[in-house]
């Protein structure tokens, strides 16, 4: 599903690579934590997969697509089969959480029709039924992080990836979250989480991702946050 | 699904930026009507040329009794001499180029000269005093200076007069008027094309949240960029209404109500001149405003 072959990104000449030489698979229906602390390329690894950034050398691959060979217009192709969630929610303050999410499906040219059906599924899912017409202010952190998980996923997109979504939320909101993200992960999505949450990565158990200074440190199954510092 | 998206994001930046809507429009309105009246003017400049050059003659004064001029020494002009500018305009070398001669007798050039006189002096003229004059008209007006010099030089003839001079004048004035309208449209016309991408740039700017939010779920960069295209054109279309309305406005009352009054003389331009300039005043606006997205959407909305 996401593949990086010895995948190196410098932004300005001569500095320090963000990523050096990183070599990754992540398969389709993946659960993986990204880790490493601030500095250490995640969010590079991440505006690759999005394109967001062009690699300096190497390939990367999603979804069958090789992202340095793709060109600029067919970008959007790619970003409808990403959804992708952020620590900042990044909701529009004056759409209600209904038309937060069908403004989705709206730009991607979807039918009124299909909005309607898809929008009140995806809001029930992430249980948020009954809220539609509620402003992103009137709802708590927890709920505007699911408003977004819904806009990410309501197009059903095979890969989800999250930057920090449990960063603004306290240990309990962020359980939910988790849950969430889980069960999405259980329709056969695959999600590619970037964290600096322990506690949450020592819970889940799954597999773990670890960047340290643009070098990929560590890849392991079923793995915890810091292995190296237990 | 998209065309009522798009017109729904059209709407609500109109909405939120309705000043810089207002400011972008006026701007085009001011620029465009410089445009307009430029064209108007250069119509009017067409038409006075067809309509005068068809009616100009030249005129040639032959010698009356007692002139002073040097072509005149001999005295006054002959029937003989007459006789022989009048064959040389009909049967010589410049035959091909006179659609008739009208030799206007010493009487009828003393009505006319008395007719047009306030003041009573030329009244004390007799016609006897006077010579007659030969009013030629050309089959192509711009001919003259041959006709000119095929004359001028004939015993008898005391002066060739081309009326074509007085209309030059007012000519190379409406000419200057046209490229000074042009230039003060050129100047407003760069005037709006910066304003206009200044405020797409300050619509794209404050929009930034849904333009990076549609970037990222997959919308087209047509799709996002599409309503900061059609707010300008929109805003720059309402300035091209406004002049097309001010020029009407200009022509329904200056030209048609007062000017074709007070100097009645002229054939002016009327209304169905404006509703031809104006198609291309609206795709001179939408053109601006394309212009002018050009120049910032790459910049402020990329994918």
């Amino acid at each position: 599903m996401i593949r990086f072959d010895n995948v190196s990104k410098v932004y300005t000449r001569g500095a320090r690579p963000a990523l050096d030489a990183v070599d990754v698979e992540i398969e389709r229906g993946d659960f993986v934590f990204l880790v490493g602390s601030s500095g250490s390329g995640k969010s590079t690894f991440l505006k690759l997969i999005l394109r967001e950034e062009r690699a300096t050398s190497g390939d990367v691959w999603v979804a069958g697509r090789q992202l340095n060979r793709l060109s600029n217009w067919r970008v959007p192709q790619l970003r409808r089969e990403i959804g992708a969630v952020f620590q900042d929610f990044r909701l529009l303050p004056n759409k209600t959480v209904y038309q937060n999410v069908a403004f989705a499906l709206e730009v991607i040219g979807k039918s009124k029709r299909d909005v309607k059906a898809t929008v009140p599924e995806m809001l029930e899912l992430v249980g948020l039924a009954g809220k539609e017409r509620r402003l992103p202010h009137e709802l708590s952190g927890g709920e505007q992080q699911r408003v977004a998980i819904a806009r990410a996923f309501v197009n059903h997109p095979p890969i989800l990836l999250c930057d920090e979504p449990t960063g603004n939320l306290d240990p309990g909101t962020s359980v939910g979250i988790m849950r969430l993200l889980d069960r999405i992960n259980r329709t056969g999505t695959t999600v590619l989480m970037a964290t600096h949450d322990d506690e949450i990565v020592d819970q889940m158990r799954k597999r773990v991702i670890e960047l340290k200074g643009g070098h990929l440190v560590r890849d392991q199954d079923r793995g915890v946050y810091g292995l190296e510092t237990v | 699904m998209r065309l009522r998206f798009i017109m729904g994001e059209v709407w609500n930046g109109l909405r939120r930026n309705s000043t810089m809507a207002l400011s972008v429009a006026l701007v085009t309105f001011v620029s465009l009507t410089f445009v307009g009246a430029a064209a108007l003017t250069q119509m009017q400049v067409q038409q006075l040329k067809e309509a005068w050059y068809g009616q100009v003659e030249v005129s040639i004064f032959l010698c009356p009794p007692g002139a002073l001029d040097d072509n005149c020494a001999e005295g006054a002009v002959t029937t003989a001499q007459q006789d022989e500018i009048v064959a040389v305009l009909e049967e010589g070398n410049v035959a091909d180029l006179v659609q008739s001669v009208y030799v206007e007798t010493r009487e009828e050039v003393y009505e006319s000269i008395v007719a047009a006189d306030d003041s009573g002096v030329y009244a004390q003229l007799t016609p006897e005093e006077l010579a007659p004059v030969l009013r030629v008209k050309l089959h192509d007006p711009e001919e003259f200076q041959v006709v000119a010099d095929a004359t001028a030089g004939l015993p008898g003839v005391q002066s060739v007069y081309d009326q074509r001079e007085v209309f030059d004048d007012l000519f190379s004035l409406l000419n200057s008027a046209t490229i000074l309208a042009a230039a003060l449209a050129g100047i407003m016309m760069l005037t709006a094309v910066l304003l206009i991408t200044t405020t797409i740039r300050l619509s794209a700017l404050s929009r930034r949240r849904e333009t990076n939010i549609m970037r990222m779920v997959g919308a087209s960069r047509s799709l996002i960029q599409a309503p900061f295209m059609l707010e300008g054109a929109a805003a720059a279309t309402g300035g091209a209404l406004m002049a097309i309305v001010g020029l009407w406005l200009a022509v329904r009352y200056f030209v048609e109500g007062w000017l074709t009054g007070s100097v009645a003389w002229v054939d002016y331009i009327g209304r169905d001149d404006v509703w031809s300039v104006a198609p291309w005043l609206i795709v001179a606006a939408v053109a601006l405003a394309l212009v002018a997205s050009l120049l910032t959407l790459k910049r402020y909305t990329r994918v």
